[in-house]
């Protein structure tokens, strides 16, 4: 294939869904490249010699490789060289902010645009899923060692497929009745289609690893009682479930919402089908959602394909909104209205339900701690918006149910779990930790990111446990 | 799956299960709770943990909408497709002296294994069971059994004094009757009037909440309730609160979110069973 240098320049954007038509519907917006689309992206690549994609990787996906497997067509080894490293392609491919990663440093991106990684990524697994064909990998000697992974996020899906794969016996016990944490009931099926998530989490299952849902530790069985059952480690990867409110006046009204309460009802419950389905969900004609991160933007556009208007308040202005980039461009692609600037005060009520919301116009200080300029209210500048529904998104912090029973582990002022941060083992020896509930909230590719790092860890802790 | 063991009707709409869910069994202490799910498309809904045996669950149920209504049409053998727990904090059971239970309708499934604990714990435990008419009285004998004095209310007189459970305690108080603790389980209005009542008397109340949930865990804030004008996750921080704090028309108000869906839901289920809601109870 000859290529000129205005193609290498230019990436083949891939083909999604209408904005008019998809706003209505809860079908996946991006549609994935076709085999011919996925080579000639893939043939983009310059093979440069110092391959910052693979360090801009948290889990270190052998880029080029893939790349070059696309390019020749092998589209199967191509799948097989990610999963080497990840066990989870097809979600990554959809749900990681490539722009920051390896996409970020990717050297085409220099003089023209980076090459699509993410979406070539997803096309591997997509074809492998798609076709049957997937590889089976090398099977690792059994070890010694019984691990107890809490949580079946993407954390807890990592460490549990690298700990079989190396020949461990593991068991991931996860509260709620589905696997996959905030992929299964915080990210809508738009954006990342449940089938594909049920998919690679059954792929994980099929490395070995025992799943069992319905088992909230620290309540259905404590962490003594699974070091007294025979685990001889414990990886806790409980997330950041925990929901924060704002803390301001009417509140509690009907109407308001979490945005994990709105999300696990119409994701993981399925209220969209409603009343096929038994869990409702009730949205007025006009949503407020405070709040710019990816939770944000989900809520938003789940809301607005349940037929709301949907406004986002968001405090800071559009250089500080935390979201993917890919998805604020579709939120507002879809009509989604963005009130930047813009700080909820008080909300208000009639008959007990949402009727309206005061917000005041902010404008950017002095940086803070985090970087980003700070905002202050703009005194004089209150006003009223109008809404029937407002949705929750300001962030989430670790839920403390597992940990507050357990005497000894310590952790940061903000609820997170303090590790070392090469092996990721706790204050507690043979408990380990990763993913959102170290952090606070980052994403799926640094949860198994961690979540990688915790399987070398246990392994090394179980090697010297077994010496001694 | 967890398999139906035994069952059992108890009163008009209520129905006694036993489920077998060793995990659940294993660590259940009084005051918690369950949530479950009866099959693939079903809600997840709270239910009390009223007593436990050897890797079985007893929960009693109370129809009042769709997921109930299918919940008490499982026979024995059948499976549920999810029971999550024990959730909840436990009960806090100590010695106090003499510790008054106030049960009304379905709460009276809740407060029976309080009641054992707190009789175990050496307390004197004196019952008040109140229900709209005598059809609706279960535990009876149960609560009978744990408790050193029981006396019955309906609302219609049709067994027991003819009035309301908070008629009994204002009773026992001009009884002279010491009272270290109150514990008050079953419908708002019940745990309202009886928090109003020992707050002029400065008994101490715990009162189980009972808000509309989805996971159980802490995780979404549907189930949260103000209590001493700080907003609390019930399924986390509760069921259990200290009566005399909690906003109860905040409680009752939040719990109407849902009725037209939840209606709906339950008019199309009674429809399907051809029955126009008539023909079972
Ligand atoms: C709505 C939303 C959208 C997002 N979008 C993106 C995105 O596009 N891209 C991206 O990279 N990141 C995104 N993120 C962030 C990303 O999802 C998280 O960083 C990631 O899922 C964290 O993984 P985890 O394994 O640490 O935790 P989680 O995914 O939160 O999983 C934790 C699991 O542990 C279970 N659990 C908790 N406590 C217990 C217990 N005591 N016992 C048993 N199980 C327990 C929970 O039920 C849950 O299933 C998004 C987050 C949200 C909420
Ligand atoms: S039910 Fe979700 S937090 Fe309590």
């Amino acid at each position: 294939m000859r290529r000129t240098v205005s193609r290498i320049r230019k990436r083949i954007d891939m083909p999604s869904q209408d904005p008019a038509e998809r706003r209505r519907n809860f079908q996946e917006v991006a549609l994935g490249y076709s085999p011919e689309e996925a080579v000639e992206e893939a043939s983009r690549c310059i093979h440069c010699p110092k391959q910052p994609c693979v360090a801009g990787c948290p889990v270190e996906i052998d880029i080029p490789s893939f790349l070059k497997l696309i390019a020749e067509e092998k589209f199967g080894e191509a799948a097989a060289k990610i999963k080497e490293k990840n066990s989870l392609p097809a979600i990554c491919g959809r749900v990681c902010p490539q722009e920051n990663q390896c996409e970020g440093v990717c050297t085409l991106g220099k003089r023209g645009e980076p090459i699509a990684i993410g979406a070539l990524e997803r096309f591997a697994a997509d074809w492998e899923r798609l076709n049957a064909a997937e590889q089976k990998l090398p099977e690792a000697g059994k070890q010694e060692g019984k691990v107890a992974v809490v949580g079946s996020g993407p954390a807890g899906l990592t460490v549990a497929a690298e700990l079989a794969r190396m020949g461990y016996e593991v068991t991931v016990f996860e509260a709620l009745h589905v696997p996959g944490g905030v992929l299964s009931y915080g990210i809508p099926e738009f954006r990342l289609p449940k089938d594909i998530v049920r998919h690679e989490i059954e792929y994980v299952q099929s490395l070995g690893v025992k799943l069992l849902t319905n088992v909230v530790v620290g309540r259905t069985i404590t962490v003594d009682q699974l070091f007294d059952e025979g685990y001889d480690a414990i990886f806790i990867g409980a997330g950041a479930g925990l929901p924060h409110f704002l803390n301001i006046p009417g509140e509690n009204l009907n109407g308001v919402f979490s945005a994990n309460e709105f999300l696990t009802r119409v994701n993981l419950m399925k209220a969209y089908e409603f009343p096929e389905y038994d869990t409702p969900v009730k949205l007025g004609k006009k949503v407020i959602v405070v709040g710019a991160g990816n939770t944000a933007m989900d809520a938003a556009r789940n809301a607005l394909r349940l037929g709301s208007e949907v406004t986002i308040v968001y405090r800071r202005s559009r250089q500080e909104m935390p979201a993917r980039l890919a998805e604020i461009h579709h939120a507002e692609e879809e009509g989604i209205e963005f009130r930047l600037l813009t700080n909820p005060i008080r909300i208000i009520g009639e008959d007990g339900w949402v009727k309206a919301m005061e917000c005041i116009r902010m404008e950017l200080g002095e940086p803070d701690q985090s970087g980003r300029r700070r905002p202050v209210p703009v005194p004089g500048s209150e006003f009223v918006l109008e809404c029937d529904s407002v949705i929750i998104a300001v962030g989430q912090s670790p839920n403390p149910i597992l940990t507050k029973n357990l005497p000894g582990l310590e952790m940061t002022k903000w609820g997170t779990v303090v590790v070392d941060p090469e092996t990721m083992q706790t204050s507690i020896p043979g408990i380990f930790a990763g993913g959102d509930i170290i952090s606070g909230g980052t994403t799926v590719i640094e949860a198994m990111g961690d979540g990688k790092k915790a399987a070398r860890g246990i392994s090394a802790y179980l090697q010297q446990k077994a010496r001694v | 799956m967890y398999r139906i063991v035994d069952k059992r009707e108890l009163a008009d709409k209520i129905t006694l299960f036993v489920l077998d869910a060793p995990l659940v069994a294993a660590n259940a202490r009084p005051g918690q709770f369950v949530i479950l799910r009866v099959d693939e498309q079903g809600e997840r809904i709270p239910l009390t943990i009223a007593s436990t045996e050897g890797g079985k669950v007893t929960i009693v149920v109370q129809e009042v909408g769709k997921t109930t209504a299918h919940l008490r049409s499982k026979e024995i053998g059948d499976a549920l497709a999810d029971v999550a727990g024990p959730l909840g904090t436990p009960a806090h059971i100590e010695k106090l002296g003499t510790v008054v239970c106030v049960a009304g309708g379905v709460g009276t499934a809740i407060i029976y294994p309080e009641a054992k604990a707190f009789k175990e714990a050496g307390n004197k435990v004196i019952t008040l069971m109140g229900a709209r008419n005598k059809s609706l009285l279960f535990f009876t004998d149960e609560l009978a059994q744990v408790s050193d004095r029981i006396i019955y209310a309906t609302d219609d007189g049709s067994f027991g004094h003819h009035g309301f459970v908070t008629d009994l305690l204002q009773q026992l108080i001009d009884e002279g009757t010491t009272i270290d603790l109150v514990v008050a389980i079953g419908p708002i209005p019940m745990m309202r009037a009886t928090c109003e009542l020992t707050k002029k008397y400065g008994i101490k109340t715990v009162v189980s909440l009972n808000p509309v949930m989805v996971d159980g865990t802490g995780m979404c804030g549907a189930c949260r309730v103000t209590v001493g004008g700080e907003t609390k996750f019930c399924c986390t921080d509760g069921p259990e609160f200290d009566g005399h704090l909690v906003d109860f028309d905040e409680l009752a108000a939040r719990n109407c979110q849902y009725v037209d869906k939840e209606r709906l839901s339950y008019s199309m289920y009674e429809e399907k069973r051809g029955c126009g809601g008539r023909c079972h109870g």
